[in-house]
């Protein structure tokens, strides 16, 4: 009896050319990551880094116990820090629910040129940190509260209006259409076919970056922009080691305090 | 007396949706309008009030010419054709009251209807349409709190409360179960005879059609195949209507749909 | 023909947020108290408000008309430390993720593991980017190194607990496929749950590079290297057609690693 033979294939994953690219991706990500290090490192000192466990020791020395007295001067600094970050998203949810509605496809008025303005806006204001913000405003308006409430607010605005025009962008139509159908006024579609359907997200998103807000905002001091960071920095420049700490664990419960917070009342919002 | 002539829709991809479309509706007449989907039963309804711009033909709602209007005046002959919806459209997150009185949007300047301050004449009227429809006693719970059926009842109270001259339906029936379908269209069609008010009615179903409507029109490709009495429609005209095989027509609704959709969205870039 | 209507019943619209009207005046009072009293501790010097208004423009100026070539030399020595410290940061930080998020994910890590792997986490995501950066700066001394470092730290938090979560989420049918073919801890992990989140983590890391990148503008400002270094230079010096420059050229990269990171997730997918 005549045996059958076929040929046997082989079983491989992926074929010869796929692997081939796959492996070159991953061989060219190493070659770039390899050319990166040697770039930034060029001016390391290493003997720095080397020395860097002893430092650590010296500093945590110098760092515990922390110095808990110092505390009746943080009260003040703590009030101003919250108050930053509240009324800076305050200001910045102002301005960005207009520009959320210019950005999204749906209610903008212009395609061709509202929405890419807006959009740029909202990218500008997204890729610039709020400590680059304060940092301008303490050069252009000095030093104080308002710069820090500005620079917090200018951050907002990006990451609120991006949001709010995705929520906008993913309404359902049809709720607008069949207000649209009742001859109601633009203003009015907005008020009860948009602003319904939007208003839990936009809630949630103020929420989110108020507490965002808090833990930035506890570091605006360090260019001059008011709150604890004032302290900090102040603190760092005399090298008060156990004031530092003492910073570092009041900025570290409020941030935990403020996340509980919005958790809470996102929770009890939707 | 609704008047539609020459209605021509063709959507920016090239498709006919409708053509030459011409009929009319005499007061209080209630028309079923059948068609497999994509036969452009939805774009003709739409085109009545215009919320799809028709590219050719006059409609006329007793003497006023509908296609030319804009603005203001549009908005004010919008007012008076009420329209319901297959998926109800309510907005999800008012209470039942506040969209029965989104009807009166059109009647009310922006600062009445923002602080939901509404004449008392308008309250009144809400309050007994929603005894009308059987929901008197839902009137401050939120729209996504209740039933299909429910929903589709304070849809035909919002279209009520705009106090129109002519109603468009568009498939009423399509998301609720055999039972309550039946119930919504025994409700349209006994308040459209209480009030002498004309009706064109989408409807997919062609045995509900044929119970609840005193004429019937037949679409298919965009054009009027059949225009008569219910008992008139014989298998064979069915034929006409639908095809002997209609996966085609199937084929195109799915197309009709993502079209309205696009239509939709270029329509709200221009309402703001 | 409205009298018809008749009922009498009046209408208010029921509130939307909070039902009971003590609570709801008690929330408004409070709100109105908050905010009249955290706006009159704001002390603003109007004069000085005025005068900026002068620097104010010279900013907006130099914004439109930004000045890339006077402070190339420096500005280009910023970018590259800042892009160069992005890329090894986000390798690093991803490469040491990996274990930590597994470790950190309740259905694949005994529990002794799990508790270590999220009190990291935790600390690494507590502690924001600047403190930390204070810190190794105080240690290894200026530069990127400590940029670097500190990029790094906040990496591992933010992948690790995005990457625990994807795998505490994936579809344990397939997971108990694998395990009942017989398959060792290591072949689980290759099996069952590598292929599911593989793609999520190649998002992840996409979206942390940007993150990188930004944040990375942010340490130079205390010493951590890097092109915020060269733009807290450029502001101290009043040059605001340079500091312009800098900002137009972070806005760039981050929209095109916003738009290309896009591409490649869709390619991913």
């Amino acid at each position: 009896m005549p045996v059958l033979r076929t040929v046997q294939p082989t079983w491989r994953k992926r074929t010869t050319t796929a692997h081939l690219v796959l492996w070159g991706g991953w061989l060219a990500l190493a070659a770039l990551f390899a050319w990166c290090w040697r770039e930034m490192t060029k001016n390391t000192i290493w003997a720095f880094v080397w020395d860097a466990p002893e430092q650590a020791a010296d500093l945590g020395a110098r760092m515990f116990p922390p110095r808990w007295s110092y505390m009746e001067r943080l009260w003040w600094p703590l009030w101003d820090t919250l108050n930053i970050a509240t009324l800076g998203t305050i200001l910045g949810i102002l301005i960005a629910v207009p520009i959320a509605f210019c950005a999204a496809r749906n209610t903008t008025p212009s395609v061709y040129f509202v929405r890419p303005v807006a959009l740029f806006v909202i990218v500008a204001s997204r890729s610039i940190n709020s400590l680059i913000w304060a940092l301008l405003l303490v050069a252009i308006i000095g030093p104080g509260l308002l710069a820090g409430i500005v620079a917090i607010g200018l951050r907002s605005i990006g990451f609120v209006a991006k949001l709010l025009y995705e929520a906008i962008e993913e309404i359902d139509h049809g709720q607008v259409e069949a207000i649209t159908a009742t001859g109601a006024t633009s203003a009015q579609i907005i008020d009860y076919a948009i602003v319904p359907q939007v208003l839990p997200a936009f809630f949630g998103i103020s929420v989110f970056r108020w507490d965002i807000n808090i833990r930035e905002s506890t570091i605006l001091g360090l260019v001059g922009a008011g709150g604890i960071g004032l302290q900090l920095q102040a603190s760092l420049s005399t090298l008060a080691w156990p004031q530092v700490t003492l910073i570092f664990v009041v900025i570290l419960a409020t941030v935990v305090v403020s996340e509980w917070v919005s958790a809470k009342v996102r929770g009890a919002i939707t | 007396m609704l008047t539609v002539e020459n209605l021509t829709k063709i959507y920016k991809t090239g498709d006919r949706a409708l053509k030459d479309v011409s009929f009319t509706v005499q007061a209080g007449q209630v028309v079923g309008l059948i068609g497999p989907s994509g036969a452009g039963k939805s774009t003709l309804i739409r085109c009545v009030n215009r919320l799809v711009e028709p590219t050719s033909g006059k409609i006329r709602l007793d003497d006023r010419e509908l296609t030319r209007l804009s603005g203001a005046a549009l908005r004010s002959a919008r007012r008076r054709i009420g329209m319901i919806f297959q998926e109800f459209a309510l907005v999800e997150r008012l209470t039942v009251m506040e969209n029965v009185l989104s009807g009166r949007l059109g009647y009310v300047p922006f600062w009445r209807s923002f602080t939901r301050r509404f004449p008392q004449t308008d309250i009144d009227m809400a309050f007994a349409l929603l005894e009308r429809v059987g929901l008197s006693d839902q009137a401050d719970k939120r729209a996504d709190a209740l039933s299909g059926g429910q929903r589709q009842r304070v849809g035909i109270a919002r279209a009520l409360e705009q106090d129109p001259e002519l109603l468009l339906v568009d498939e009423p029936t399509a998301s609720l179960d055999p039972k309550t379908s039946r119930q919504i269209m025994r409700l349209i069609g006994e308040i459209c005879a209480e009030r002498n008010l004309p009706a064109i009615i989408n409807i997919h179903d062609v045995v509900l059609a044929q119970a609840f409507t005193a004429r019937i029109i037949g679409l298919r490709a965009g054009e009027v195949v059949f225009d008569g009495e219910p008992d008139q429609l014989t298998d064979k005209v069915l034929t006409t209507i639908y095809g002997e095989e209609d996966w085609n027509a199937m084929r195109r609704g799915a197309e009709e749909d993502s079209r309205d959709n696009q239509e939709a969205a270029e329509r709200m870039a221009g309402l703001v | 023909m409205q009298s018809v209507f008749e009922t009498g019943r009046t209408w208010r619209r029921s509130p939307v947020l909070i039902k009971d009207w003590r609570w709801r005046w008690g929330i408004y009072l409070f709100s109105l108290v908050y905010l009249v009293l955290a706006i009159s501790t704001v002390e603003v010097n109007w004069t000085r408000v005025y005068e900026g208004l002068d620097r104010g423009w010279r900013f907006l100026q130099g914004f439109l008309v930004p000045d890339f070539t006077s402070r190339w030399r420096d500005i280009s020595t910023g970018l590259v430390e800042s892009l160069t410290m992005t890329l090894t940061s986000t390798v690093v930080g991803v490469l040491i993720s990996i274990p930590i998020g597994i470790g950190a994910a309740r259905n694949l890590a005994p529990v002794p593991i799990y508790l270590a792997c999220r009190a990291i986490v935790a600390v690494s995501r507590s502690l924001q980017e600047v403190i930390i950066a204070i810190l190794f700066v105080a240690m290894f001394g200026f530069g990127p190194f400590a940029g670097f470092l500190t990029l790094t730290f906040a990496t591992v938090g933010f992948i690790s607990k995005l990457l625990a979560e994807d795998i505490e989420e994936i579809d344990e049918g397939q997971a108990d496929a694998i395990r009942a073919t017989g398959a060792s801890w290591l072949q689980l992990v290759n099996y069952a749950v590598q292929p599911q989140v593989m793609p999520r983590l190649i998002g992840l890391s996409l979206y942390r590079l940007d993150i990188n990148f930004r944040e990375s503008a942010v340490i130079g400002i205390v010493g951590a290297g890097g092109i915020g270094a060269t733009l807290n230079t450029a502001i101290d010096r009043y040059e605001y057609d340079s500091a312009g420059a800098i900002l137009l050229i972070i806005i760039a990269i981050v929209m095109v690693a916003e738009y290309s990171s896009g591409f490649v997730r869709k390619w991913v997918q």
